[in-house]
């Protein structure tokens, strides 16, 4: 074990030097994609050497819980699918599905337990369990039809996305994957993937250097002098670790989304300039957006299904209050079990049951013109709520209020 | 069958069947179909037209509009 924990470790798309590693990795599989072929097995050799490096050295011990997940989730996710092959009782479903999330459940509810990390953790457990679990819902459905355990480890492992997404499904990533795109979709796909390249080196390179390592140490410096009073230094950390998250998330995320596009797979985008959202509803359709369809689709949409068809609520404006705030409550847990984290899940999915109660009110009693001047409002007032959770879900009023100086 | 899925849409969302007469409107950009609406919808085409979708196949590009929703209801009736 020890040489291994002496080899170098790589980060993903840490330093500009891995990106050229991995252009260089990357070029036969663009030649082989531009003459019209996939070369399967070069792609699994240079993802496996990439993940290597990602879990060696001083993450280690990440490597043996990597490796035991994948073949925990793959050994349930074939299980369920050659047994839905032939039957589809419910019991079995829910019991594979909590089975396949028991790993992330043990990992977030440990710290809070027992005060230190799950020995079961891995960087990025939080986004293969979405691809796992996605799975197994898409068979569920009847909608996976082509599986094997070789196929659903590559798209589990897909190396591009590993870290922190974007969040695709198997039924996507493989239709995707079975046919190579033709050369003119490819060329445009190259070209994409250069532009998505620069913008992401501007975000993550540049900006989020400059909000997250500059700015942010600074202002949080200033705030806690006043611990644990609130002061306007606060409200600055607020706005300048705003800017942080986005260009340092959006930045990995056009990474992540090039490199697919490299490899032949259009793996989805995970935001659309949010910042001009005009309401809530509309936040969560440009920010992190793999995340929040993935929530829609596979909590909040079931959960309705399932209310309605039982006919649980006889209002439907309680049933949906309802289905916004579990679906946010779990967004929340799922980044951590902390309260900082529980309440930004609890602030959004507050806000999104007010902004319905809102939207339809106004339908019915007011008769307000929409022109540039309601649409600024509407923006402003949606941006300084998010950068308000913001500070919520940062965690900074947890060191200004709790952490001793 | 259109004026059946304006009604259908009425229903689900709570507004009238006049707010629909735009075949080609982009209902889930412009407002009139959410993600609530989408599962009452889909609910009541099971019930009228006796086809199922799952959520797993639900892609909204493909039952964005009026237009659409006639044409996936035509072809799930068929299969």
């Amino acid at each position: 074990m020890s040489w291994l924990e002496s080899l170098p470790n790589y980060t993903a798309y840490g330093t500009p030097s891995y990106f050229i590693y991995l252009l260089i990795a990357v070029l036969p599989m663009g030649i082989s994609l531009y003459f019209g072929k996939r070369l399967a097995w070069y792609e699994a050799i240079v993802s496996f050497l990439f993940i290597f490096f990602m879990f060696d050295g001083s993450s280690a011990p990440q490597m043996l819980s990597l490796i035991g997940y994948v073949v925990y989730q793959t050994i349930l996710v074939m299980g369920y699918f050659h047994y839905r092959q032939k039957k589809n009782a419910a019991g079995v479903f829910y019991l594979m599905t909590l089975l396949s999330l028991l790993p992330i459940i043990i990992v977030k509810f440990t710290p809070a337990m027992v005060g230190h990390n799950s020995l079961l953790g891995f960087l990025g457990i939080s986004y293969l369990t979405f691809r796992a679990v996605g799975t197994i819902i898409e068979t569920r459905d009847g909608a996976v039809k082509d599986l094997n355990w070789w196929k659903f480890i590559r798209f589990l492992l897909f190396m591009p996305t590993i870290t922190s997404g974007p969040i695709d499904r198997y039924r996507r990533f493989s239709k995707d994957y079975r046919k190579v795109p033709s050369r003119e979709k490819y060329l445009e796909m190259v070209g994409k993937a250069v532009k998505y390249l620069f913008i992401g080196f501007l975000y993550k390179f540049v900006l989020a250097y400059l909000f997250g390592q500059v700015w942010l140490p600074f202002v949080e410096h200033q705030a806690l002098m006043y611990a644990p009073h609130l002061s306007w230094w606060v409200v600055a950390v607020a706005y300048v670790y705003a800017g942080d998250l986005y260009f340092d998330f959006a930045g990995y995320s056009l990474f992540a989304v090039a490199i697919s596009y490299l490899m032949g797979v259009e793996t989805p985008m995970n935001f659309n300039k949010p910042f001009v959202s005009k309401n809530i509803k509309e936040f969560w359709n440009r920010w992190h957006m793999t995340l929040s369809f993935w929530f829609r689709d596979y909590i909040f949409m079931r959960f309705v299904f399932l209310a309605s068809k039982k006919h649980w609520f006889k209002n439907r404006n309680v049933l949906s209050s309802v289905a916004y705030m579990i679906n946010m409550l779990v967004m929340g847990f799922w980044h951590g079990v902390t309260w900082y984290y529980i309440l930004y899940g609890f602030l959004h999915g507050s806000a999104l049951v007010i902004n319905d109660w809102w939207l339809r009110y106004k339908r019915k009693h007011l008769h307000i013109k929409t022109n540039a001047f309601t649409k600024g409002v509407a923006m402003f007032i949606t941006f300084n709520f998010v950068v308000f959770s913001f500070l919520i879900f940062c965690g900074f009023l947890n060191t200004l209020w709790f952490v001793k100086h | 069958m259109q004026e059946q899925i304006q009604q259908l849409l009425a229903e689900a969302t709570g507004r009238d069947a006049s707010d629909f007469a735009d075949t080609t409107e982009d209902l889930f950009a412009d407002g009139l179909l959410d993600s609530m609406a989408t599962v009452q919808l889909l609910l009541a085409l099971q019930d009228e037209f006796d086809i199922q979708v799952p959520v797993s196949e639900f892609d909204r590009s493909q039952w964005n509009t009026v237009d659409k929703i006639v044409d996936r209801v035509k072809e799930l009736e068929n299969e």
